[in-house]
Parts: C-alpha cells; structure tokens; sequence
C-alpha cells in the first residue's frame, strides 16, 4: 500500500537539475515555467494543463469563500501505538513532518462555505508523509462525516494519499473500515457526498472513502488507483500502458462521474450541490 | 502426513523420522524398540510444544503461509457437510481466489465465504494464490446481500496474501469493490462472524472481516503490509533484503493475534493444536467451530438494528490512540 515513498524519490530527483525558488519544471511536457505564472495559475502547467499538487491550505483557497473556513479539532494527533520504529522513530518522524510543513496531520477538516452553500469539508495533504492515512485522518473523516449527517450539510473530502500509514500497523488498516462505516450512515437518507480526487489517491483511502462518494470527481491526469503501479509492474513484469490508472482511464471504466479543471472545481461542486439539494 | 517442513520445524521433523523409522523396523513386537519410540514420542511431543510457544513474529508469518496448512475449503467441508458452494459476481466472472456458498454449521444454517489458496502448482495458479481481484469481492457481497435476505448469518474465513495487483483488477475497480464491501459489511442486517485462519493481508482481508466477531487462529497474523513489502520501502539495499529485514519488519508491525488481542483489536485467539493448525485439522476445526458456536448464541438473538449499531460502535473504538495537542 505505501508505495507513495519511491515514487516522492522519483519526483525529486527529476527536480535537482531546476534552479531552486524562480522556475519549476512541469512534471508532464518537462517545460520550464514561471513559478509566479505557475502559482497565479493554481499551479497549473500554462502549456500542457498539467495540475500540479497543492497543498491543503492552497486547495481551501480556491475551493471555499474567503474566510469562511472554521477548523474542528486541528489538535487531533497519533500517540504511535506500536511505538514503530524505521530509521528514526515514528513520533520523531510525526514532528519532522510538522514542521515542515506547518500542519499537525495529514488531513484539515471543518466546516464553510461554497459559493454560498454550507458544507463540511476534509482536505488532505500529500506533502505531509505521503498524506497517508492512519488514525487521526480516519477519525477525522469519521467526525466529519458524523458532523455533516448531524448538520444536514453536503459532505466535500478532497482526497490525496499514498495509502495506509504503515507506522500505525493494524491500526492504519482499520480506518479503512471505520471510515467506510461512517460513510454508510450518510447513503441512505443522509446528506449529498462529494469525492474530489487528485494527484495521487491510492491504495486504502481510494479503496474506502474515495471510492464511496454519491459524485466522484477527479482532476485532470491525476493517478488514482488501489496497487501502486509500481508494485503492478514487479508483480505481472511488464511495463504499464501510459494512460493506466490516470483520471482518465478510470473515466473510461466507469470509475468516476467526471473529471474537472481545478478553475471550474468551486463552480462545479456548487452547481452539483444545488442541482441535488 | 506432513510434506513440509520450515526450518524451524525441522528439529521435530528430524525426530519424527527416526520415530518412523524405528516403527517400520520393530512392527511392534519388539519391546524395547517400542518403548524407545514411546520415549522419542514424548521428545518430539515436547518440542513442538517448546518450539511453538515461543515462534517470533517472523516464524508465524511463514508458519501462517504453511504449505500444509488448512485453506477455508478444508475447514468447510468438517464444519459444514451439506455445503453448497455458489458461484459468480454476476456482472465479470467467477473469482476462485474466493469460495462462498450456504451451509449448517452445527444446525444453524449459515453463509460461508472466504478466500481460498490452492494446493499444488495448477491449483495454486487457479486460486490465484489466494489473492482476489475485483469480481472475487463482488461475488462476496453478492452472498453478504443473500444472506441478509434470508436472515442468516455470515461466517467468513480471512487468509490472502492482498488484494490482487494487477490490469484486469485495476481496470475492474479494485478499490471500489473493496470499499463497497466495507460499506455493506459495516450495515449488514444480519450477524458477521469473522475467523483469521492464515494471512490477513491488508485490505484484501480487511474486505471480507468487518464483523461483530473477529477472532484469529494462534499463530495467524493480520497487518497492513507483508514483513516483506514493509522491510522494501524501508530499508531497500537494491533489492538486496535478507530473512533478517523480514523479521525486524514483522517484528515493527505487530501482526501476530497475540499483538492484536493486546491491542483489542479482535476479540478471542483460537487455539491451535502443538505444532500448528497443518498437524491436526480436526481438532483445529473443533475449536473454531466452539468459537463460531459462542459467538452465534451471543449474536443471533440481537435485533438488527442493534446489531448494526453496536458494530460501529465497535469499529469506532479501533484507533482510539488518539490525543489532543
Ligand atoms: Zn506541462
């Protein structure tokens, strides 16, 4: 499940040879761009329309009215139940990841507004370990969806996640079904469910609550999937055809409802809520 | 008769040899060849217990992907004499890597499902070494949905490595049809009884185990990664790992039922026979069956919608290593 680790080393090292700070290189058409014009872009690629990954914070931006987003229980944290320990221990690992990136997990959660509209909200962050799911994303998405079942609200979860937090062992594996379980409460008569998919969902969380959503959306090009492709490809020892396990492949088998431009995301999520509510 | 045998049972293989050996040389009628075998009995009788008591987390996992060990199959046909298997997701395929169909347990007339490891090189590729694809956990739900209909309870038998990776999979959904099995588990109308008899292997087992009772075999393991897969992203020496990253692995993740049952995780281990399920299938299947017996008597009273209710609650309660910062 958690194969985000050597693709993240794949990432970076086609990054080394691009000066730091002033330009980027898009990962797709490999031009050289802006990073201002990138940014002013929502960090999509001006050539190829390639979306790059954001961060929580960026994604709350442009998918909530300004100031609108209230966090619920930003204090959740692991106390590293099976005391794991790889090169550094887990909770050393949990520290260094905060600070990093400013964030003390690797999913935010509360309640806005879209477009006017009241929702409960989870963002996850790819960039805090892999935006793996161990039991603080679990119980986050489970209060959130209890939230949203409580308050009428339409439940939005922006998913992005390599899979199960391995350091949280049995634990990480389990949220998978505590998170299905809470989803299951909002199927029958319970509020509308929107999945947003992006660059990368695999592995637990696509085989749980991304996958539950009433509409499931998905940004253009994303890698979406249960096994890491390169986990795939050790496995059947052939290579993988180019579109395999993008947004647009799982469009084709019937996976997900659309695939939607990161500027049209806000408008469309609106208009779905209120086409349905 | 035992064809295999790990390493670390080789000292009692070694041993049972010698027994043979001295049988087939006495016929019985020597009285002191007999008592000979009668001491070196007791010996081989003791190992297994000393060797199996204190298995590390490494050992279980091999012990728990035993060649001979009891697959679901096996455990079905002592448990339930009139089974009927069932076959088919209806919408692909017909997944071997899974097995389900309708039975009576001991006069309770239940659904049984489970995944299903082969034996022998053709089988095990037509079981797909117990590894399902997306269609496999559809015909499950197909039976999970049957037996809610028919108000029976379903008993559920975990041992798979995962979740199958591959095209055909991916391209069929693999995770939503792991997900919509969580789902449906998670409000079944009617009792779940699940039985980890080998591997549990990350969400592939998750899929069939959302349950009201979860219990696992002694030397069985459950866990979100293979030792192997784990001790891969952690300590990759290109490709280069040893039995020893295994086992500092296996050791990290706390797989075995006696970590889960300290984690409160599941809910009872089931004892197996000295030496392993694989030594002793009858008495293996016994225990499972008083287990399958106790939890039933306990469950099938509860009204449905209690049942439904208490099951989240149960699952809730997972994961409660949580603190505010
Ligand atoms: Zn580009």
């Amino acid at each position: 499940m958690a194969w985000f680790k050597q693709r993240n080393a794949l990432t970076t090292e086609r990054k080394i040879k691009i000066p730091e700070g002033l330009w980027v290189k898009c990962n797709n058409c490999k031009e050289i761009i802006y990073k201002k014009e990138l940014d002013k872009n929502l960090k999509i690629c001006p050539k190829c329309n390639y979306h790059f990954r954001i961060s929580a914070k960026e994604r709350l931006k442009l998918l909530v009215d300004d100031g609108s987003f209230i966090e619920m229980d930003p204090g959740l944290s692991s106390d590293d139940p099976l005391n794991f320990r790889d090169k550094i221990s887990y909770t050393e690992r949990l520290e260094a990841n905060r600070k990093k990136s400013s964030l003390t997990e690797a999913a935010i959660y509360g309640e806005a507004t879209i477009a006017g509209h009241p929702v409960v909200l989870v963002i996850m962050d790819f960039s805090f370990m892999g935006g793996s799911m161990g039991s603080v994303v679990g119980e986050k998405v489970v209060r959130a969806a209890e939230r949203a079942l409580e308050t009428g609200r339409p439940l939005i979860i922006a998913a992005s996640s390599g899979g199960a937090r391995m350091q949280e062992g049995i634990f990480s594996l389990m949220q998978m079904a505590r998170v299905s379980a809470a989803i299951a409460r909002l199927k029958d008569s319970g509020p509308l469910y929107i999945s947003v998919l992006s660059d990368p969902t695999f592995g637990g969380v696509t085989a749980s609550f991304a996958m539950l959503g009433d509409i499931i959306l998905a940004e253009p090009k994303s890698l979406i999937g249960f096994a890491g492709p390169r986990v795939i490809e050790q496995t059947i020892k052939q290579q993988l055809p180019g579109d395999f396990q993008r947004a647009e492949f799982l469009l084709e088998h019937g996976f997900i409802d659309r695939i939607v431009d990161r500027k049209e995301l806000k408008k469309t999520i609106a208009k779905i809520i209120e086409l349905l509510t | 008769m035992i064809k295999c045998y790990l390493d670390f049972e080789k000292p009692i293989g070694e041993l049972e040899l010698k027994i043979e050996e001295l049988r087939h040389l006495s016929d019985g009628k020597d009285l002191n060849i007999s008592g000979e075998i009668k001491k070196l009995e007791k010996k081989a009788r003791e190992l297994r217990t000393t060797i199996f008591s204190k298995l590390t987390p490494w050992q279980k996992t091999l012990l728990a992907r035993h060649p001979d060990r009891p697959y679901t199959l096996d455990y079905i046909n002592i448990l339930a004499e009139d089974f009927i298997e069932l076959h088919g997701d209806r919408k692909f395929s017909d997944d071997r890597a899974i097995v389900g169909g309708i039975g009576t347990i001991k006069n309770n007339p239940v659904v049984i499902i489970g995944h299903q490891k082969g034996r022998g090189t053709k089988e095990r590729i037509r079981r797909n070494f117990g590894q399902p694809h997306s269609e496999g956990f559809r015909k499950a739900r197909r039976l999970m949905e049957l037996a809610e209909k028919f108000r029976r309870p379903v008993i559920t038998f975990i041992d798979t490595p995962g979740a199958y990776p591959g095209i055909g999979a991916e391209e069929r959904g693999q995770a939503e049809a792991i997900a919509s099995n969580l789902m449906t588990m998670s409000k079944l109308k009617v009792p779940i009884i699940s039985v980890v008899i080998g591997e549990g292997g990350s969400g592939g087992a998750l899929a069939l185990s959302v349950s009201d009772s979860l219990c696992m075999l002694e030397h069985s393991i459950y866990s979100v990664i293979s030792p192997e897969g784990c001790a891969a992203i952690l300590w990759k020496k290109n490709g280069d790992l040893k039995h020893e990253d295994f086992a500092r692995a296996a050791d990290a993740l706390k797989l075995t039922a006696q970590d889960l049952m300290a984690y409160k995780v599941i809910d009872d281990i089931i004892p197996e026979p000295p030496g392993g399920a694989h030594r002793d299938v009858k008495q293996t299947a016994g225990n499972i069956l008083a287990k399958i017996l106790e939890s039933l008597e306990e469950l099938k009273t509860k009204p449905a919608e209690e049942l439904v209710e208490d099951r989240y609650k149960r699952l809730k309660k997972i994961g409660s290593f949580l603190k505010e910062r």
